[in-house]
């Protein structure tokens, strides 16, 4: 009986449902949500432990395990640490669909912070971009934002 | 006073992009039963299960369970493991832990993966914070290249200089029957392949593969019995750094968690001069760039002198430390089971199973594991009982 299917291939099975989901953003992303929109403004949170200055705001340093409170304004401006500018397919698991292509992913080091903020750079052109550039950060129109990481529509290049 | 605790066995699959004709448990049965006929056991002689995977790559959660007729968990102690990149090294450092703690003999410890069945790249974009990275995350392949193009701008390391790790581990790949890809490239091959996101070519990166990888580890006074030359366990580390990318990418410190884990491994095994004293070392290096950069972070040599270092050959297989006779990450990618391949590969050297890709008088070996977020294992084995 089996030999007479033994040249068939082997067969896949196929699933295409999302899945939704809902996070909790807390209280200080929240409070950054509410400060772009309404100032267009940066904050970070300082550790009174180290002293670090982190953006997004968090309550808690890791290294240092304390919690933390002391709200800093940040400029919405800083320098390029490191970049790539992605061409390849793959599917957003946030949407779903694939991704738009290329875009370039960016780590950026805001002035007065001691982490990296990662966002898209609006340059594609590996010859137009390189470590070291200082960025701006570009916002959506007040009424256009959701309490999202895409109300800074992008970072662009200022030199 | 910790039970000491050898690797016995190993199995692994024969490494393919997609093997249809096995389901998953299909697959790890496999590796599992190559690994206990490689120490002549049976599932009967299995204490205890560690096994993991990535998650969402197949989009089953708990292996540990739904897999036990391919595993042999059937009435038996098994639990799941799975830390992202370094999933396998972790099962192996967690079925380590398991034997030395005195309350298992004999353990068994699986890693797999069916790359074939996700987008890989959508799978590994859910590790990223939901709400602050995911939105630009793009998987892997764009956060390896932005470390990559910092250590570049830092050091002046050229996408040729990196091409040579491809070149090195693609060669080293044709001795492994087992390997994945297997098909030597050249300098020029990688530096004609297409750009997948700036420095990083199709030639600078790891496939997809599926695959499994299951290794035995038994308590000192069994481990001897069950095999003429087990590889002992010096010591493990792991280290992880913060998820959110913004506080793991401080570049210009090197890898910070592989220097910090390595560092802890080499001081309980009395390591001074690793370079001079690995006989071997089977290393996570999921691009080339990394095979310039994490051998600074192990301190085989001085941070910016990678490019040389393996330029001059140092790295080869009749090299001062030989990395990756396997052929390493670059050849063969199932990456739940990835770590555990380096860990099982430095156990094959130090037990002299590795047939063409065996290192000549290996007995003190290195594995490593690397996962997304820039954190890092470390597991040190060594022919001479601790
Ligand atoms: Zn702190």
């Amino acid at each position: 009986m089996a030999h007479e299917y033994e040249n068939h291939a082997p067969m896949t099975m196929r699933m295409e449902t999302p899945m939704p989901y809902e996070w909790s953003i807390g209280k200080y992303g929240s409070r950054f949500f509410q400060e772009i929109r309404e100032k267009n403004q940066f904050i970070g949170i300082r550790c009174p432990g180290c002293g670090k200055v982190y953006i997004p705001p968090r309550r808690v340093c890791g290294p240092c395990f304390k919690e933390l409170d002391e709200l800093v304004e940040l400029p919405n401006q800083g320098a390029i640490t490191a970049f790539s500018i992605v061409n390849y397919p793959f599917i957003d698991p946030n949407t779903g669909i694939q991704r738009p292509i290329p875009y370039t992913y960016g780590y950026i080091r805001i002035d007065g912070a001691d982490n990296i903020f990662s966002h898209i750079i609006d340059e594609t052109d590996e010859n137009k971009i390189k470590v070291g550039m200082r960025v701006r950060a570009v916002f959506k129109e007040k009424d256009a934002m959701q309490g999202h990481i895409n109300d800074i529509k992008h970072f662009e290049i200022v030199d | 006073m910790p039970q000491r605790v050898a690797i016995v066995g190993t199995g692994q699959t024969d490494h393919k992009s997609h093997r249809p004709d096995v389901n998953q448990r299909e697959m790890i049965n496999e590796a599992v039963v190559r690994a206990l006929e490689d120490c002549e056991m049976t599932i009967r002689d299995i204490d205890a299960i560690i096994i993991g995977n990535m998650d969402h790559f197949e989009s089953i959660n708990y292996v540990d369970t739904w897999s036990v007729e391919g595993s042999g968990g059937v009435m038996k102690p098994i639990m799941k493991i799975t830390t992202g990149g370094t999933t396998g090294a972790s099962v192996a450092i967690a079925a380590y832990y398991h034997v030395a703690s005195g309350l298992f003999d004999k353990v068994l410890a699986i890693g797999w993966e069916k790359n074939s069945e996700s987008d890989t790249t959508a799978a590994i974009v859910t590790c990223s914070d939901p709400v602050w990275d995911r939105f630009s995350y793009s998987g892997a392949i764009p956060s390896l290249a932005s470390e990559a193009s910092a250590y570049m701008e830092q050091y002046g390391a050229t996408q040729h200089d990196a091409a040579r790790v491809a070149v090195r581990d693609r060669k080293n790949a044709m001795n492994n029957p087992h390997a994945h890809l297997r098909k030597p490239v050249t300098i020029e091959d990688v530096m004609a392949s297409p750009m997948l996101a700036y420095p990083v070519k199709l030639g600078d990166v790891c496939p997809r593969t599926d695959g499994a990888c299951a290794v035995v580890l038994a308590a000192d006074g069994i481990a001897q019995k069950v095999t003429p030359r087990p590889a002992w366990f010096v010591a493990s580390a792991v280290r992880h750094t913060y998820t959110w990318f913004g506080d793991s990418t401080d570049y210009d410190q090197g890898l910070v968690s592989l220097k910090n884990a390595s560092r802890e491994a080499y001081q309980k095994a009395g390591i001074r001069n690793p370079a001079d004293e690995l006989d071997v070392a089977e290393l996570y290096l999921p691009y080339t760039y990394a095979g310039l950069k994490y051998i600074e972070a192990l301190d085989f040599c001085a941070p910016g002198h990678g490019p040389r270092f393996v330029a001059d050959g140092h790295t080869e297989i009749d090299g001062k430390i030989p990395v990756n006779p396997s052929g390493g990450v670059i050849s063969t990618n199932c990456i739940g089971a990835t770590a555990l391949l380096r860990v099982a590969e430095a156990a094959i050297q130090i037990m002299g199973k590795g047939g063409k890709r065996q290192v000549h008088g290996a007995n003190l070996a290195l594995a490593t594991g690397f996962g997304g977020c820039f954190w890092s294992d470390v597991v040190l084995l060594c022919g001479d009982r601790p």
